[in-house]
């Protein structure tokens, strides 16, 4: 099978920089469980424990790590959706640790969310054209009809999906509702939790497709989570391994793909299917070998 | 080469364990599933791969006879050492071989799992129920021996322990626990690694092909997912539009394709060669909904290579004993099998 690179190794460059679209200060996050017995309270969760990194303006950064390793409490964190424990989170050099619920709409503006599962993640009961218009009706935008129909048109669909409920569409297509909804507000950051996951693989390469076309026309940063390090390779410059609440591997995806550092990471390669390993004789035995 | 029949891979032989023939899904007048046959040795592990909605679950849950309300099968789905056709087979007969001589995985968990009661207990049961263990006593223990087998550190707690307890990937083994527990000849697993991360994916898959091993157990596992299948299985067929549109065994069908639906799928898969724009290679459209596909070739609006003859049924053209494709202009051959396109095309009406 032909090996392409599908990405150009990027020089080091410096863990944060002023330029940064985000950067990520030695965050921390403690999750306290209510009791489950009386006699000891639940032992405190550390979903993250010293996490620190920057993302240059317009870089595809991704971030890989298994279920419950604090990938999307990162991103909610970077969202300004929950406050880390301690340690801080700037977007464009303005720190967004502090600020209170009103003084987020920057945020809302620069950095827009797009989910695993399109389906629990749009409203049943509204039409596409006001999903897609949510977050402009919340920052009070004009002529809503005619950025919804060019939203639309931008992420493959028909206008006239505007009219319709989300269960008339396929998993690919709520996915890229979803992403006209992102886009809405003129984002220059897309921050993306495992938005391929939930889709077959002809639909997976139309969505990461678009997803590219999308970073290239409208020159955005992207942030793409995933537990799957051969997606992020195929998407991404940079990327952070996470294991246990923290970063033990960073580099550009190729470097870290081809030639890995840590042990975790090493198995993470491992465990990942492909038909090329399968048919040269990798068993399911091999995948879950460390 | 020995001669395949007309109406597609269903040759039998001795050592079938699962025969299909002719079956058909249908809801109203629609059929969701058409003319679907083929069967499955003793101990083969066999793949069924295709888009969502391509009929992939609803063949699945023919075979178990557990087709939702309103949806009838008809033809026939034989399972060896069943002295009945499983087809039209009522309630009291299928519970009488679920669970023993066919056992099934799904992707959620807890569709199969009891959330009130303890799971060694849930696995006593299965036990209990079809008599393969003679007392409580010895059930339980077996229960706890299961446990062992698939992998879940303290077997002994475990079996205490209610399924909440546990999580997507763990709770996933239990249900694979309770599938195996009684040695079932055929193990149906659809889509079992699908909302699993890659890392519990890879043990989980590694449990599935040593259980199904160790017992000797057939194995026919649905996924989209085609580097699963790849590493699972040693055969593969490929569905889409409700019909089986090609099959053969995991290496030939993998690396020549001669449906262009598969060709279509492999190429999507690969998230290692892109064009020169750096985009990866996909299949135009999306699959229609049910009743709604093309008459003729069900791939036809789609497929670059369609031609007016395509608007007819495409013939299956075998190519071995368990190997075929239905389509007028496949991907040339490799040559090992010497039937290519000129076959087709007489075998096409148009
Ligand atoms: N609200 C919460 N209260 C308590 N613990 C939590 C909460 N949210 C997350 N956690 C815990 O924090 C850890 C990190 O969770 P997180 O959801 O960030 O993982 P993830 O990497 O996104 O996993 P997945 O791949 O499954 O989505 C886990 O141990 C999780 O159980
Ligand atoms: N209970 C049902 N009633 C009507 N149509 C159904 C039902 N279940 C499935 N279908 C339709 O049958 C087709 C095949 O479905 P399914 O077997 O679930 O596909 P797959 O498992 O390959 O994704 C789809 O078009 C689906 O919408
Ligand atoms: S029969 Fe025709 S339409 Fe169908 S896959 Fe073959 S070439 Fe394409
Ligand atoms: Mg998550
Ligand atoms: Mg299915």
């Amino acid at each position: 099978m032909a090996e392409q690179p599908t990405s150009t190794p990027l020089a080091p460059e410096p863990r944060t920089g002023p330029a940064d679209a985000i950067s990520v200060r030695d965050v921390t996050r403690v999750y306290q469980r209510p009791r489950t017995s009386l006699r000891r309270p639940s032992p405190p969760v550390h979903a993250l424990r010293g996490v620190s990194f920057g993302i240059p303006q317009g870089q595809r950064f991704g971030i890989v790590g298994e279920s419950g390793c604090g990938k999307s409490t990162l991103l909610r964190i970077m969202a300004g959706l929950d406050r880390p424990t301690s340690g801080g989170v700037a977007i464009d050099g303005r720190d967004i640790t502090g600020l209170r619920e009103r003084r987020l709409k920057f945020v809302r503006e620069r950095l827009q969310l797009v989910f695993q599962d399109p389906m629990s993640s749009l409203d049943p009961r509204m039409r596409v054209g006001d999903i897609v218009a949510e977050p402009l009706v919340a920052q009070g935008h004009g002529n809503r009809r005619e950025r919804v129909a060019e939203l639309l048109e931008a992420v493959g669909l028909r206008a006239d999906a505007a009219d319709r409920y989300p269960h008339q569409f396929s998993g690919g297509q709520r996915q890229r509702i979803s992403i006209a909804r992102a886009l809405a507000p003129r984002p220059k950051i897309i921050v993306a939790d495992e938005p391929v996951s939930a889709l077959d693989v002809s639909v997976r390469a139309q969505v990461l497709n678009l997803i590219a076309d999308l970073v290239d026309e409208l020159s955005l940063t992207l942030v793409f989570v995933s537990h799957d390090l051969s997606v992020v390779r195929h998407v991404c410059d940079r990327v952070a391994v996470m294991h246990a609440g923290q970063i033990v591997e960073t580099g550009s995806t190729e470097q870290v793909y081809e030639d890995p550092r840590h042990s975790y990471t090493r198995r993470l390669i491992a465990a990942v299917p492909t038909l090329g390993k399968a048919l040269s004789g990798v068993s399911a035995a091999d995948l879950n070998r460390e | 080469m020995t001669p395949a029949p007309e109406t597609g891979p269903a040759a039998a032989a001795h050592d079938d364990v699962l025969a299909v023939r002719n079956l058909d899904v249908t809801v109203g007048g629609r059929k969701l599933v058409e003319d679907v046959g083929f069967t499955i040795r003793a101990g083969e592990r066999v793949g069924l791969i295709g888009e969502s909605g391509s009929g992939k679950s609803l063949t699945a849950l023919s075979v178990l006879g557990l087709l939702p309300e309103g949806l009838r099968a008809s033809g026939s789905v034989r399972l060896a050492g069943v002295g009945h056709d499983l087809v039209g087979a009522d309630e009291a007969r299928m519970s009488r071989v679920r669970g023993k001589e066919i056992a099934m995985v799904f992707q959620e968990p807890m569709t199969a799992l009891n959330p009130t009661m303890r799971v060694g207990r849930q696995i006593a049961e299965v036990l209990l129920i079809h008599r393969t263990r003679p007392d409580r006593a010895s059930a339980r223990a077996a229960a706890v021996e299961l446990l062992a087998q698939v992998g879940l550190p303290d077997p002994e707690a475990a079996a205490r322990a209610y399924p909440h307890q546990f999580s997507g990937g763990q709770r996933q083994r239990v249900v694979l626990a309770i599938a195996l527990a009684n040695d079932p000849a055929l193990l149906v697993c659809d889509e079992p690694t699908t909302a699993l991360d890659v890392t519990v994916q890879a043990r989980v898959l590694d449990l599935i092909v040593r259980g199904v091993q160790d017992r000797r157990s057939a194995l026919l596992f649905i996924t989209h997912d085609l580097a699963v299948v790849a590493t699972a299985c040693e055969r593969v067929m490929v569905m889409y539009g409700g019909r089986l549109v090609e099959s053969g065994p995991v290496h030939e069908v993998f690396t020549h394709p001669r449906h262009r639906y598969t060709q279509g799928l492999i190429g999507a898969s690969d998230l290692t060669v892109v064009d020169g724009r750096g985009r990866l290679a996909t299949i135009r459209g999306s699959v229609p909904p049910a009743g709604r596909f093309p008459a003729g070739c069900v791939f036809r609006n789609r497929c670059d290579h369609a031609t007016d003859v395509c608007a007819t049924r495409p013939k299956w053209i075998p190519t071995g004993p368990d190997s075929g494709y239905a389509c007028f202009h496949p991907v040339p051959g490799s040559g090992a099998h010497g039937t290519g396109a000129p076959t087709n095309q007489e075998a096409g009406r148009g």
